[in-house]
């Protein structure tokens, strides 16, 4: 299967308009509004709550220009175009107004610019320098709401919130879980969860779409970089740095390397160069994981089909959303566990005793693209014989600030090679980090060992044309079922709402919570400061379509054939779906409702609490 | 995983049902349900809230939202006669603001708050648009026009005297 991108082209009419902007003509579609257009003819209009397709609501007055016939400014990013029209984007009350809105704006902004987690890549710091702001004539109030983080994935520090709402727009529009919202009003805005609750303690998934999406320092993840320091420095210690798949595709963004850029290589050199024991790829779990929930859904679909649809479990984020808003489909999930935790069970049991060091001297440190897993790490289901899978959970965007604070020049290091046992890893393992990944691989596992036979490409329809959700099938000798793939949970939502309704069944999908797969996880590198332009959801497509090219040049390409997948299976497991796997290897599910602060409140496992 | 309503609350409950039943069809009528809610309950907590979000089908953060944004709304419990004092701009140039100082004085609580035998709370509110009355003041349903500061005992004092006979006649 090619990964189908889904073209976010605009629904351009035919029609043109020609539009005057600061004294010259240009021709643009039509339904255009006139930020898109002059972005599109290079005029630069800076923006701060602008999400492109997601949050367009003009609150931030950054955009503003001045329109002939209009009396007021007018904020261009909802502003749309039509012949004849005349913008002015420069002049002396355009600049003055931008100017006047974002000194409103810093007068009541916590500015903690050196020590933010945001410094340097902060939206409000670029533009604020882009309209030369050197002195800020206003006193705010800046009340200290102070921060909450009672939760070992993200944190909001509402201090530092500018009211864009971009993070309420992407929960609510893309990922649908409704989790922020305005309260009260006026000065006392602030933009938070229902009784300005803890992400903890509401239907939050943990994705981490709204730190990507939010301009500044207000939204982060929660940073272990201290205690990842501290594992590393105790010479008794043996720390082992897994990492995911998309990261090899990501990490170079942090340091100024084009986007999609492959560097495996360095990534492991950079790890080793950290001081990390060993170096473990993630990829050889996804095959495992692969392994075991293909095994499943043969499982499924030969001896109880009733239990079918199979939904996949590899998603952090998606697995807290079923439970959440889908408990009737909790038994439907595939027990398995996602690659991190796999591979730290298996690092703290196998490998401890095949390599001969005490478990309990192990840490596992994951670099995921994803909130959502530091929130998995903590969970208490994530445990084997009493050792913690996964001690840590660090993004991509912490680990290029170890790289950083190492001072390494990540662009020219050498190329190395991941540690035994868990360095040969199939394409089908790579392919994990990029929306329908999962399903394909674990589709041609199956398929390789019901009829052992490869299988063709299955074909995937647009389900009425939604972006995100597709539907396909696949065939089984005489069994023929229906798959189908959903990235983004409002996708899944829609998938599900339409499978209760019997209006479109399916046998098995896959579901990734975040837009495009991991390599849109809410970990990834944000684009800050210079690029805004880029701030949209476009960029994921080029790191997918990587990771595709490079699974396309593997010699291994199915999981099964991977020959450390066999030697675990030989040495360890015995077969998919042992006793020994279902110890190690699956886990279980809860229901949490949709109101989790009208319930007793669970701790979570694992994490020492921020000091 | 359901919300969990104890016996004492059954009651308001169900009455908290009809009036959903009523206005769910709508589009548009959450203000109207938390309205009438505010009526039964007194005062909006978050299990309320909830329930209402769980039923209508609006996510808790949105009915949160609006519940936060409008002044009629409370988020606390609220005394049985609750005093809204206008401080628009023409009840505020009249001398709300005498007013509101000698409803302070009087029962001894602050703006926003609640006094301790739960009879009274006190609320500055913006132009309630009565200003050719000015200054005004409302206690639950009842407008007081033309106030002055001397006013406030007596009129205070008539509903200590109600409360006082309803508890006797019960």
């Amino acid at each position: 299967m090619e990964n189908i991108r889904e073209t976010e082209e605009l629904q351009l009419k035919d029609e043109k308009v020609t539009l005057t902007i600061d004294e010259r003509d240009y021709t643009v579609p039509q339904g255009l509004t006139v930020l898109e257009a002059a972005r599109m003819v290079d005029i630069e209009i800076p923006s701060l709550c602008y999400l492109k397709d997601i949050n367009e609501v003009g609150v931030c007055r950054v955009c503003v220009v001045e329109v002939e016939g209009a009396r007021n400014l007018q904020a261009s990013c909802v502003y749309p175009v039509r012949e004849g029209l005349k913008v002015r984007t420069n002049t002396e009350r355009v600049r003055r107004a931008r100017k006047t809105a974002v000194s409103l704006l810093l007068s009541n902004h916590h500015r903690e610019c050196t020590t933010c987690i945001r410094n340097l890549n902060c939206e409000l710091q670029n533009v604020a320098d882009n309209l030369g702001i050197r002195n800020i004539p206003f006193t705010g109030e800046m009340p200290n709401y102070g921060y909450h983080d009672n939760n070992p994935a993200i944190q909001r520090d509402y201090n530092k919130c500018i009211n864009c709402r971009r993070c309420m727009a992407i929960c609510n529009k893309i990922q649908e879980c409704y989790v922020y919202s305005p309260l009260n009003r006026g000065l006392d805005t602030v933009i938070a969860p229902g009784f300005k609750k803890d992400l903890s303690e509401v239907s939050c998934i943990m994705c981490g779409q709204c730190v990507i999406a939010c301009p500044t320092g207000s939204l982060s993840e929660k940073e272990h970089i201290n205690e990842v320091w501290e594992a590393i420095s105790d010479p008794e210690l043996v720390v082992i740095a897994q990492t995911a798949p998309s990261i090899q595709v990501t990490i170079g963004e942090v340091f100024g390397m084009p986007i999609g850029t492959f560097v495996a290589g360095k990534l492991v050199t950079s790890l080793r160069r950290i001081g990390f024991d060993k170096v473990f790829a993630t990829d050889v779990t996804a095959d495992l994981t692969i392994m075991e929930e293909g095994s499943e859904l043969i499982e499924r679909l030969v001896d109880h089909p009733e239990q079918l649809p199979l939904l996949s479990s590899c998603c952090p984020g998606w697995v807290k959303f079923a439970e959440h808003f889908y408990p009737e489909f909790l038994p439907h999930l595939s027990s398995t566990k996602s690659p991190h935790a796999m591979c730290g069970a298996l690092t703290k049991s196998w490998y401890a005793k095949k390599y001969n060091i005490p478990p309990e001297k192990i840490v596992n440190v994951a670099i995921m693209p994803c909130t959502a897993k530091k929130y998995e790490a903590a969970r208490p289901e994530m445990e084997c014989d009493g050792f913690r899978n996964v001690d840590y959970v660090l993004t991509t965007r912490e680990l290029g600030r170890m790289i950083r604070q190492v001072g390494l020049d990540f662009t020219n290091l050498p190329d190395e090679e991941y540690d035994e046992p868990f360095d040969q890893y199939s394409g089908a393992g790579m392919i994990f980090g990029a929306t329908g990944g999962v399903l394909e691989a674990a589709v041609r596992t199956a398929h390789k060992l019901i009829t052992g036979k490869e299988m063709l490409v299955p074909d995937y329809e647009d389900a009425r044309g939604q972006r995100g959700l597709k539907y396909g099938t696949a065939t089984f000798g005489d069994k023929t079922i229906t798959i189908a793939i959903a990235h983004g949970t409002g996708n899944a939502k829609k998938a599900l709402d339409m499978f209760k309704s019997g209006q479109k069944k399916f046998d098995y999908i896959e579901v990734m919570a975040c837009p495009g797969g991991c390599v849109g996880g809410g970990g990834q590198p944000i684009f800050g400061s210079r690029d805004y332009k880029q701030t949209s959801l476009d960029y994921r497509h080029n790191r997918a379509e990587t990771l595709y090219n490079i699974e396309r040049g593997k010699e291994i390409r199915q999981s099964h054939e991977n020959p450390r997948i066999k030697q675990i299976y030989e040495e360890f497991l015995g077969e998919p779906l042992s006793e020994v796997s279902k110890t190690y290897l699956h886990t279980s599910f809860i229901p949490r409702g949709r109101h989790p602060y009208l319930y007793a409140e669970k701790p979570y496992k694992g994490f020492k609490e921020r000091n | 995983m359901g919300i969990r309503i104890e016996k004492t609350e059954a009651e308001n409950f169900h009455k908290l049902d009809q009036i959903i039943n009523r206005y769910k069809a709508q589009e548009g009528m959450l203000i109207r349900i938390l309205q009438k809610s505010q009526e039964v309950f007194g005062y909006l907590p978050p299990k309320v809230q909830a329930y209402i979000s769980q039923e209508v089908g609006i996510p808790i953060s949105t009915v949160n939202g609006v519940v936060s944004f409008y002044s009629l709304f409370s988020q606390e419990p609220r005394g049985k006669y609750t005093i809204r004092v206008c401080m628009g701009t023409a009840c505020y140039v009249k001398g709300a603001q005498e007013i509101l100082d000698a409803v302070k004085e009087e029962i001894q609580i602050g703006v926003g708050e609640t006094s301790m035998d739960k009879l009274f709370t006190l609320n500055a509110s913006r132009c309630i648009g009565a200003c050719g009355l000015a200054p005004v003041m409302t206690i639950n349903d009842d407008v007081y026009e033309r106030l002055s500061p001397a006013d406030i005992p007596s009129i205070l004092y008539g509903y200590i005297k109600t409360h006082k006979k309803a508890k006797v006649t019960h």
